[in-house]
């Protein structure tokens, strides 16, 4: 049997065209395109990419079904461990997981597991009749999941399939955590959350929007109210500015809330409720996946001109090499190796009630060479002395990360966190606290999607071990 | 869904509604606010809470019909539901330690004022209230104020009810007679706030402020309510959802957060014309 050596292509969205829309723009695979990519796994035995997803989804097995044509068993043996495989299938970074170990991937290109992965959760979201759910028999307990991001869902996902009655409480008005406020339309449609979470109703998950644990009732609260366990999946929302001169100008958003505007509050759409700054020239600061998201949300809301800064090289760039791709592709302009110094404004010296005074008209960058490496590995930037040019941009996103919100650990006596304010954890989640649990991006920094599915799966079981030791 | 209990026309463009939100109300603290929206793909807009009841799980707001979302709000009649409603957020109006107090209050602003001032009264505090508006058709919440307040001064500006002028001509003249006051606390217009501050500033009392800017989730998520605040020679970035809403007024950039609440200035224009027209045709 002759080996392809490339991925099937996956079919997307020309770049001209999505540049103005919201619609998804990889589209995903025929049947026909999924059975082909699936023959090219070689089925090996000793199965590397298990290993290599944070939640250990039987990947071989899933594949040999799809193989096979049967595609709703082959979403079962992925359901099993992952309980949200459209979102994964999307957003993972599987080039840095699973398909990086694949053994395929050695001298050619590996098996596209992640798009194997979203046509099948596709298909049985199409396809699988609602009320298909075996509800699970309860138990009688409960337990208490702050937050309904990655890892909440999957957490509550898990203990629910026990029998566990889970209740989520969400601060905003809508579940979904980052995948909702965050992620946009064009990357990860809202639908599909929205059918996880349903999915999760389904198997009797309660979600209680609007409660802010931390303030509407503390974590001390949840215990009182009878609940055994809570685990804590608050994520790392707290936006981070560079602390430069003109931060406050009008125009200057974190990628936060420009991302929230636009996603969570549809200011993207015609006529919204809620106002975004829109059209002209857009810079982002940063280089990670938010920032990518942010710049190519800017574009199809209608900027002239999107620029990336980021202060290393495209190397070093911390996105998904695909979500750089397509910004590329959509014409967004990378400009590496310089950093913000000073955001510049408008000043009517004759007039101090222009309307314009206050707005942003540009940025003062400085470039930067590659010096030595830091203590992870990466080449430190070095700014280059007298190289201070300006950009001219009407809208400036910060997108340089997020730290945990402290509002839970301000409320809750006995537990500990680090000096970034991450929750520690041992290795089963545990917190300090008995009886509480975290994971995620609260435990980790800002991290990915999986990696917080992941976490929340290991507090899964651990909660299910402590709950039933109690019991004996 | 929140059912809206009572509705309470409080003058031509200020509305008091009572909201089912036991949550809410049962942690409910003076200085606090919520966030709501009034329907599906609403706005999130916050509100200072002006009192809450235990008992009921009744949470009262008051607000000033300004733009869209506060004109749908408006639209709303008790017994009817809005969409969302969560709280309460922001850190409660510090009283430690205040013996005797001067609450200043602006405008709509006084709906917050108000319930400052009930709770110094409630404990044991000496309350001094000045209360302004624009004109006698906008005086709102005297009697709550008379009831709470050891000394109460109402001012309009044209002087067509209470005393003519702005809050800090009686608030100059009593610092000047002498009057130690632990603190000032003054809630209105930004402009207001700031010359109210200069003014304790001129007889070194301390003073705090509510700040209201632009906010989306209310928990320090988006940043967009960041204000900066000059302390010892540095500039530091505060976010008013989180670490406020009071602050020290002493270090608040004024000019800077009445500029960044312009910020919209011109989609809430055009967005409060196309209610209107809504609200009109109805």
């Amino acid at each position: 049997m002759t080996i392809i050596a490339k991925k099937h292509e996956m079919p997307t969205q020309a770049p001209e065209i999505r540049a103005h829309n919201f619609d998804e723009v990889a589209l995903g695979y025929s049947a026909e395109v999924a059975v082909e990519e699936a023959k090219r796994c070689l089925n090996c035995k000793n199965r590397p990419c298990v290993a290599g997803c944070p939640v250990n989804v039987n990947i071989p097995d899933f594949i040999a079904l799809v193989k096979t044509g049967d595609f709703e068993g082959a979403y079962k043996i992925i359901n099993k461990t992952s309980s949200l495989p459209a979102v994964c299938g999307r957003v993972c970074p599987q080039e840095t997981q699973c398909e990086q170990r694949c053994t395929l991937g050695i001298k050619f290109e590996p098996v596209g597991i992640g798009r194997l992965e979203r046509f099948v959760a596709d298909y049985h979201n199409k396809n699988a009749a609602a009320g298909d759910v075996i509800k699970p028999v309860d138990n009688g307990r409960k337990v208490a999941v702050v937050g309904s991001g990655p890892s909440g869902l999957t957490c509550a996902g898990d203990l629910a399939k026990k029998g566990y009655r889970v209740s989520v409480f969400e601060a905003l008005h809508t579940a979904g955590g980052v995948l909702v406020y965050g992620i946009p339309e064009f990357r990860l449609p809202k639908s599909i959350v929205e059918r996880e979470v349903e999915g999760l109703k389904a198997l009797g998950v309660d979600f209680e929007t609007n409660v802010v644990i931390g303030k509407t009732l503390t974590v001390d609260e949840l215990f009182e109210n009878g609940y055994e366990a809570v685990f804590i999946g608050s994520g790392a929302g707290l936006p981070n500015f560079m602390n430069i001169k003109g931060e406050s100008l009008k125009g200057v958003y974190s990628a936060n809330e420009f991302l929230t505007r636009s996603n969570l509050m549809k200011a993207y759409r015609e006529a919204p409720d809620t106002p975004i700054m829109k059209g002209g020239k857009v810079a982002v600061c940063g280089g990670g996946n938010v920032a990518m998201d942010a710049a190519r949300t800017a574009l199809r809301l209608g900027a002239d001109k999107v620029y990336i800064v980021y202060r290393r090289s495209m190397e070093e760039l911390p996105a998904r090499r695909e979500e750089v791709e397509h910004a590329q592709e959509e014409g967004i302009e990378f400009r590496i190796l310089c950093t913000p110094v000073e955001i510049l404004g408008y000043k009517n010296p004759d007039d101090p009630r222009d309307p314009k005074n206050g707005f942003v008209t540009g940025m003062k960058c400085i470039k930067m060479a590659l010096g030595e490496p830091d203590a992870k590995g990466r080449r430190r930037p070095v700014p280059i002395e007298g190289s201070e040019f300006e950009l001219k941009v009407d809208t400036v996103i910060m997108a340089i990360g997020t730290s945990p919100n402290p509002l839970i650990k301000n409320t809750t006596e006995g537990l500990t966190v680090n000096e970034r304010g991450c929750i520690i954890v041992n290795e089963n989640g545990l917190t300090t606290k008995k009886g509480v649990y975290a994971g995620g991006d609260a435990v980790t920094g800002a991290a990915t999607v999986i990696s917080a599915m992941g976490a929340g799966k290991v507090a899964a079981k651990a909660i299910d071990e402590f709950l039933s030791a109690k019991n004996d | 869904m929140y059912k809206i209990l009572t509705k309470k026309s409080l003058n031509a463009s200020v509305t008091q509604m009572e909201i089912e939100a036991p949550l809410v109300a049962n942690k409910a603290k003076a200085g606090q606010f919520i966030i709501l929206r009034v329907d599906k793909d609403g706005e999130r807009i916050p509100l200072t809470i002006a009192g809450a009841d235990r008992q009921t799980g009744a949470v009262k707001i008051i607000f000033q019909i300004v733009g869209a979302t506060t004109m749908k709000l408006n639209a709303k009649n008790s017994g009817e539901y809005i969409q969302d409603f969560v709280g309460p957020l922001g850190k409660a109006t510090e009283t430690e330690g205040i013996k005797k107090v001067c609450i200043v209050g602006g405008g709509v602003g006084c709906a917050i004022a108000m319930p400052v001032a009930q709770e110094f009264h409630r404990l044991g505090v000496e309350v001094t209230s000045i209360i302004g508006f624009r004109n006698k058709d906008i005086v709102i919440l005297e009697d709550e104020f008379k009831a709470c307040s050891d000394k109460l001064v109402v001012m309009t500006d044209d002087g067509s009810y209470g005393r003519h002028g702005n809050v800090t001509v009686p608030l100059k003249e009593m610092l000047g007679a002498g009057e130690k006051f632990d603190m000032i606390i003054t809630i209105g217009p930004l402009i207001m706030m700031k010359f109210v501050v200069l003014t304790a500033k001129e007889f070194n009392i301390p003073c705090t402020v509510s700040m209201n800017p632009i906010m989306i989730d209310g928990t320090g998520m988006c940043g967009g309510c960041r204000l900066t605040l000059n302390r010892n020679g540095e500039r530091i970035t505060k976010f008013a959802c989180v670490d406020g809403p009071d602050f020290n007024g002493y270090e608040i950039d004024f000019d800077e957060a009445m500029s960044r609440n312009t910020i919209y200035s011109d989609f809430e224009r055009k967005a409060r014309d196309k209610a209107c027209n809504l609200f009109k045709t109805v």
